[in-house]
């Protein structure tokens, strides 16, 4: 069965009958200017947490972040919180440890549990899975400047809700600009007010949507922060070795250019 | 080693004496570090050192993540991601590794384009340049197949359609994709065995970068001009050429360094960027992804392979005549690495008697479209496969060929060269003059 399934998926490729999945289809994204963008953007922490608020009392009922140790909670660089925090935060969800064959309150050692409901996708990586900018023509010049924009698509998602439902073979369907195709099988999960921050920040839909969307980007690459720093130290360093090279070879050349110019 | 007279290492002490007449691998190093290479190379010499760099950044971040990397289909999507959050640096080693291999083909394409303009595959480089073609499949096998390991959407549906191509191979295609694949489909066996070969592989490229190495040192570089050092003398050889060490070496530094700056930039700042999101959901056979899109690096040879459909003229006549054996499917395997071996037959190819195209006028421009080609073609790949893309990728397909073995075997005969400079001394004076350092 697979294997004819595949075969006939490959052969529909290779004979150029993939085209049926072809663009138009796609939903629109609209740019969110996120601190966490360009070489030195960082994440906000505040956001960071309402974000965490927002997943554990709306999303978390039925995705899960299998992927995310629930410790790296307080790592630096994301949301950062204290350790004994964590430890109280865990002990909210339960999670079936193989050595007591049973179900035991989580620790931060544990990683969050994964979806409740079978046809709700892992969010771990969801920030990462998804491009919210194509094109145009296939040139990838929009990615190049607004970013791959996944975060931008979770937010389009969220505040992307016409209002409109439709019945199809027993399952509701909600129609949402974002998506592609234009219709999810998602509920709005988000109406604005839905939480309330112990900071006061406004908890109005776009607002909610935006700090749910930068904590997943923080799930879905949680050592952001190390690898801008890294990045930023290499080029530095690159460039003042550079520099030296391009010295050293001028110089180095200098007097057989010299000798030949006489 | 090199045609090219030059000084030869002269054992002085005692045990340098002792060694020297056991094991010379000192001289083997003297002289491969001291080669006498052409004074007037250009920039685009540089790609070489870079691609030596490439392997080496692969092989020991690949040796590293190896120790971190679960193969098999219910934990490698797992393991990769415990690399990214849990592994001391493992973010950084795991996209230094995936960018890697961009680079690694980027640098390959800049390597390949500019022997085929300076004419570095002509006689007597053939077996360099073979040998070249040898190391590009094999780089091509191991970026497909590194790409499968981390058991996301893609690495799955890209490998169900590549080795499918093989199943497209009258009578035999089937056995061998079972083969290939360990199995009906793509699964735990077809994993473990990319993963063994993604290991085994660097090391026979490297073999063969020696063997590469071993063959223009013995022939000598090629240079801009296309023409020969003057081998008459050692005297005359020094007014052709500068030791590789330390004229060669600083200046491909410098310039791998400007590279390292571009490529750090991206691995720090853009890491996904030539990523595809898919493979951040975990492999699925249930679910096929809407596109099914290779690696940017693939993308020339993936629009040949799709280009020549059951419409084309030619597919049908070759239909035809075979009685059907040769159905559009296998006709697009064929173009596919048909294409690729045109590449490689490229010394027999050319009749030119000049070398390099600097002195060629009209094969600058075909070879200009070849760019341009490539591009497009490059571009059409990533595209889906409808019109107009379709029929712009069987332009370029055909033009591939074209070039290959119609325009480069007319091109010798019709075409009337430039007279090139009588020695590399004359082209290094000329170019200095107007203040290019060694260009």
């Amino acid at each position: 069965m697979i294997k004819r399934f595949t075969l006939s998926a490959a052969a529909a490729l290779v004979l150029g009958a993939g085209s049926a999945f072809a663009a138009g289809a796609e939903g629109h994204v609209h740019d969110v200017d996120f601190s966490f963008e360009g070489p030195f953007g960082a994440f906000d922490q505040n956001q960071l947490q309402r974000g965490l608020q927002i997943y554990t009392e709306v999303c978390s009922a039925c995705h899960g972040l299998r992927y995310v140790p629930i410790r790296t909670l307080s790592d630096e660089g994301g949301p950062h919180m204290p350790e004994d925090q964590i430890r109280a935060y865990a002990g909210n969800f339960e999670v079936f440890d193989p050595e007591l064959d049973d179900t035991r309150p989580a620790t931060p050692n544990d990683h969050f549990p994964g979806s409740n409901l079978a046809n709700a996708p892992d969010l771990s990586l969801m920030a990462k899975a998804r491009a919210g900018f194509h094109g145009p023509y296939g040139t990838g010049i929009n990615q190049f400047v607004n970013g791959i924009g996944g975060p931008e698509y979770i937010v389009s998602i969220l505040t992307g809700y016409t209002g409109e439902t439709r019945e199809q073979a027993g399952t509701t369907f909600y129609e949402n600009k974002a998506f592609p195709g234009g219709w999810i099988a998602m509920a709005p999960p988000l109406a604005g007010e839905d939480v309330e921050f112990a900071d006061e920040h406004s908890n109005e839909l776009h607002h909610e949507a935006e700090d749910v969307a930068a904590f997943l980007m923080w799930a879905a690459e949680p050592k952001m922060m190390a690898r801008k720093h890294a990045g930023f130290a290499a080029v530095v360093f690159l460039i003042i070795l550079t520099s030296l090279l391009y010295l050293t070879n001028k110089a180095l050349w200098a007097p057989h250019k010299k000798k030949l110019k006489a | 080693m090199s045609g090219i007279p030059h000084d030869h290492y002269e054992p002085k002490t005692g045990i340098e004496k002792w060694l020297h007449a056991r094991l010379p691998v000192v001289g083997l190093v003297y002289d491969t570090l001291f080669i006498p290479t052409p004074k007037n190379l250009n920039w685009w010499w540089i790609w070489g050192i870079v691609l030596a760099f490439c392997l080496a950044m692969q092989i020991v971040t690949g040796i590293v993540l190896v120790m971190h990397y679960t193969p098999h289909v219910d934990y490698a999507f797992a393991s990769v991601e415990h690399i990214m959050r849990d592994v001391n640096g493992g973010h950084m080693l795991r996209y230094l590794h995936a960018n890697g291999a961009s680079l690694f083909f980027f640098a390959v394409y800049i390597h390949i384009f500019r022997g085929l303009f300076y004419g570095s595959y002509k006689a007597p480089r053939e077996v360099t340049w073979i040998i070249g073609m040898i190391i590009y499949l094999l780089m091509m096998a191991t970026g497909f197949m590194g790409y499968v390991l981390p058991w996301g959407q893609m690495s799955f549906w890209g490998a169900t359609v590549i080795t499918g191509l093989f199943g497209a191979i009258p009578l035999i295609g089937e056995p061998i994709q079972t083969w290939l694949l360990g199995g009906p489909a793509v699964d735990n066996a077809t994993l473990n065995r990319f993963f063994s070969l993604h290991y085994l592989l660097p090391f026979v490229i490297a073999g063969l970068v020696i063997v590469h190495i071993w063959a223009f040192h013995s022939t000598g570089n090629n240079n801009p001009t296309g023409v020969d050092v003057r081998k008459g003398s050692k005297a005359e050889a020094e007014k052709d050429t500068l030791p590789f060490w330390p004229y060669f070496v600083i200046k491909d530094l410098f310039a791998l360094g400007v590279v390292l700056i571009v490529f750090f930039a991206i691995v720090g700042f853009m890491p996904n960027y030539l990523g595809h999101p898919d493979n951040y959901i975990e492999a699925n056979p249930l679910a096929t992804p809407a596109h099914i899109v290779p690696e940017w690096y693939f993308l020339p040879f993936y629009a040949i392979l799709r280009a020549f459909t059951a419409d084309v003229w030619i597919v049908m006549f070759a239909n035809f005549i075979t009685g059907g054996i040769v159905t559009a499917k296998f006709f697009g395997v064929l173009a596919m690495f048909g294409a690729i071996a045109v590449m490689a037959l490229v010394p027999w190819l050319d009749t030119s008697s000049v070398r390099s195209g600097r002195y060629r006028p009209m094969f600058k421009w075909w070879y200009a479209l070849l760019l341009i080609d490539f591009v497009v073609l490059m571009w059409c790949g990533a595209m889906p496969a409808e019109p107009p893309y379709s029929t712009i990728s069987l332009i370029g397909s055909a033009y591939w060929f074209a070039y290959f073995l119609v325009i480069l075997p007319l091109l010798g005969v019709i075409e009337k060269p430039k007279t090139p400079p009588a020695t590399i001394e004359e082209d290094f004076e000329a170019h200095y003059g107007k203040g290019h350092p060694a260009e």
